[in-house]
């Protein structure tokens, strides 16, 4: 009975998007056995213990527990009305994968070349009333045409194909060494191994500190200012993500929204509508030193660990009357290894640091990436070749 | 020689609390399961809340021994399980040479033999006579390719060593992760343990904590304090206090002889409680007279 009843509640939890395999479905049978069942606490706490992997599930664990061990008729109901669908999967609606599809299947009946045709000249036409900020908190949605067969194929290449904006960093572990000259150590251990092998040489082996891309945080301005690039940005790391690269991805305009699993999914479209179904805030305002101070506050600890490198994508223009940009600016600074500052609104060559929110910026930076008139991923792309600014030179 | 173990959720409370660690339900329930399903417990939560206490405390109260490993980037295989004595092998090589010994498959034997090894805290974890704690502390803080290495010691309470075979464990350890969550430990090393998030304590709790752990204070200072820290953490803070920060706050305020908190004492030792410059200019700037101000309004100043 109790058996039938674990069982039932962990395919709750699973619907619920928890991840549970059958080997924990067991131990907590064996765990609810062992504490018995006289306290509701104790069971509640045996459960918890064996069924969760990360407090942020505890919420949705507590509620379905609630409702679930106080009515299991309620299970069905509880399953369609009280916790939310993680899943995010989207097998139900197929998804609008118009543009790529509508060119395959056209592509049967007739051969038409495939239209590189300027997905921004829509927005272009609309930019003047977007070229504006506020700190105004305006909810929308971004509607992302999906990719032409063009893009995804200059996207797949950039990606694999693109400088990183950050310098590999050394690790604390090793790589054999051709020799001791370039940096090598004496690998004793593999060394004698080697002698085991064969007795009657010493072939003495080396090793060198590993030298690795370190994970990248891309902090991704989207407010109305940036919003023609918003688009190309988010191609670009959806590209870097499948270089298996570690990558998180949040964006900011008038909130902090973290989208890294959506864009975890591997095609293109999916990834955007998805990240573009989480994100709220859309060609809004702009509220830079908020954001980078809640963003140093909830989430640098976690992503910036081991010489995590943050590329920071914004025009660094900002309206907040409440934050301290300077200050914000100058403690992601200390907590990140590297910050590259990543500004695709200069279109002209003379650029001067005149905007305040850009001179409280330019000093905590470490590396400086204009990109004039940034309209495809291919601009991007030279931008990364090109040589960095010295963000100081700026200043003055 | 193997352990005995306690038998309810009650007992776990009661033997922590013989060694002067108070734990609520939650925490000893998942501590119960972890001894007695045999299943490593893995402890999450914000720095100074008592999770490698916990460990500490479990090893005196159940009167084994404690080996722990403390993370770091680039932690590898020789500085927590095992290495090989490469100076003596050597020496070994050197002697059979010198006694012109040939009998090769002797040698080799003797080179990766048990007294060629050189045991580290996770080999020494599964060779104890009797079940030790092992604690494996900040594991955030290690490299992704060490909860690999990890994985097979925890699900298996083994350890293969390549050129010499399979340490199985006779007394398995038991064994507790902690992690301040500086990053997502991968979900396979998660699926082979228990998980608690240990969170901050309530007042009731807190204050029997800081009772036991720093005595000397009066009653009506203990309440002032813990009242004081409970109110810190729901401010919009850099990093909030935790358990420890307030012990070592009581022990700072006794030792200077304050009989009860004021604006003064609070500035003058603020550093205890808040580590980050951008908290303690915050707290400088008003919210130190506004949170004693509420104090005062509980009648508790």
């Amino acid at each position: 009975m109790i058996a039938d009843n674990i069982v039932h509640f962990a395919r709750v939890l699973r619907g619920a998007g928890l991840g549970l395999g059958p080997d924990r479905v067991l131990a907590a049978l064996a765990a609810v056995e062992l504490v018995g069942l006289q306290r509701r606490d104790d069971v509640h706490a045996a459960l918890s213990a064996v069924m969760l992997e990360r407090h942020e599930q505890q919420p949705l664990f507590d509620a379905a527990f609630d409702t679930f061990w106080r009515d299991p008729k309620l299970r069905e109901q509880m399953m369609t009305l009280r916790l939310p669908k993680i899943s995010g999967r989207g097998e139900e609606q197929g998804p609008p994968r118009a543009n790529r599809l509508a060119e395959a299947l056209s592509a049967l009946k007739a051969p038409e070349p495939p239209n590189p045709a300027h997905p921004t000249a829509k927005e272009e036409l609309q930019f003047d009333t977007h070229f504006s900020f506020s700190d105004r908190e305006r909810l929308q949605k971004a509607d992302f045409e999906t990719m032409t067969t063009a893009e995804y194929e200059l996207a797949k290449k950039l990606a694999e194909q693109m400088p990183l904006p950050v310098d590999p960093v050394r690790r604390r572990r090793h790589e054999p060494a051709a020799s001791a000259r370039d940096g090598g150590r004496l690998n004793l251990r593999a060394t004698l191994q080697r002698m085991a092998r064969q007795p009657h040489t010493l072939t003495p082996l080396y090793m060198r500190p590993r030298e690795e891309t370190p994970a990248l945080v891309v902090l991704l301005d989207i407010s109305g200012s940036m919003d023609r690039y918003s688009r190309l940005m988010l191609h670009y790391v959806h590209g870097l993500m499948r270089r298996a690269l570690k990558v998180h991805t949040l964006t900011f305009g008038t909130r902090l929204t973290n989208i890294t699993r959506c864009l975890k999914e591997r095609d293109p479209d999916v990834a955007l509508r998805l990240a573009d179904e989480q994100v709220q805030d859309w060609k809004g305002g702009t509220r830079i030193a908020s954001s980078l101070e809640e963003f140093n506050r909830l989430w640098a600890r976690r992503l910036l660990g081991a010489n995590a490198a943050l590329l920071l994508v914004t025009d660094g223009l900002d309206r907040d009357e409440h934050g301290d940009l300077s200050a914000a600016a100058a403690q992601l600074h200390r907590l990140a290894h590297r910050v590259v500052w990543l500004n695709p609104l200069l279109r002209y060559e003379g650029f001067q640091a005149k905007a305040s929110g850009v001179r409280a910026l330019l000093p905590h930076v470490d590396r400086f990436l204009p990109v004039h008139n940034l309209a495809s991923l291919a601009d991007l792309g030279a931008a990364l070749r090109s040589a960095p600014v010295a963000p100081q030179s700026l200043l003055h | 020689m193997s352990l005995t173990l306690p038998e309810s959720v009650d007992a776990v409370i009661e033997l922590l609390a013989a060694e002067n660690y108070v734990c609520d339900r939650q925490l000893a329930t998942a501590l119960f399961l972890s001894l007695k399903l045999r299943r490593p417990l893995f402890l999450e939560g914000a720095p100074g809340v008592g999770k490698t206490e916990l460990a500490k405390t479990l090893a005196r109260a159940l009167n084994t021994q404690l080996l722990r490993v403390q993370c770091y980037e680039g932690l590898d295989v020789a500085q927590t399980a095992y290495e090989w004595n490469v100076a003596r092998q050597m020496i070994e090589i050197r002697l059979a040479e010198a006694v012109h010994d040939t009998d090769r498959e002797a040698l080799t034997r003797n080179l990766y033999s048990r007294q060629m090894l050189i045991e580290r805290p996770l080999l020494q974890a599964l060779t104890q006579t009797r079940s030790p704690v092992l604690l494996i502390d900040e594991l955030d803080r290690a490299d992704e390719p060490f909860d690999a290495f990890l994985l097979e010691v925890l699900a298996e309470n083994q350890l293969t060593i390549p050129e010499y075979g399979t340490v199985v464990a006779a007394e398995p350890p038991i064994t507790l992760i902690t992690s301040n969550r500086t990053r997502e430990i991968h979900d396979a090393l998660k699926r082979r343990c228990l998980y608690h998030w240990v969170g901050f304590p309530s007042v009731e709790r807190e204050l029997d904590i800081v009772r036991l752990k720093a005595p000397g204070a009066s009653e009506r200072l203990y309440r002032q304090v813990v009242e004081f820290v409970q109110r810190m953490r729901t401010l919009d803070l850099f990093k909030s206090p935790g358990v420890a920060e307030t012990i070592d706050w009581t022990h700072a305020l006794v030792a200077l002889n304050t009989l009860q908190l004021d604006p003064a004492s609070v500035q003058d030792t603020l550093g205890v409680l808040l580590k980050h410059q951008d908290d303690l200019v915050k707290m400088q700037n008003g919210d130190t007279a506004k949170l004693l101000d509420e104090l005062r309004a509980k009648a508790l100043l």
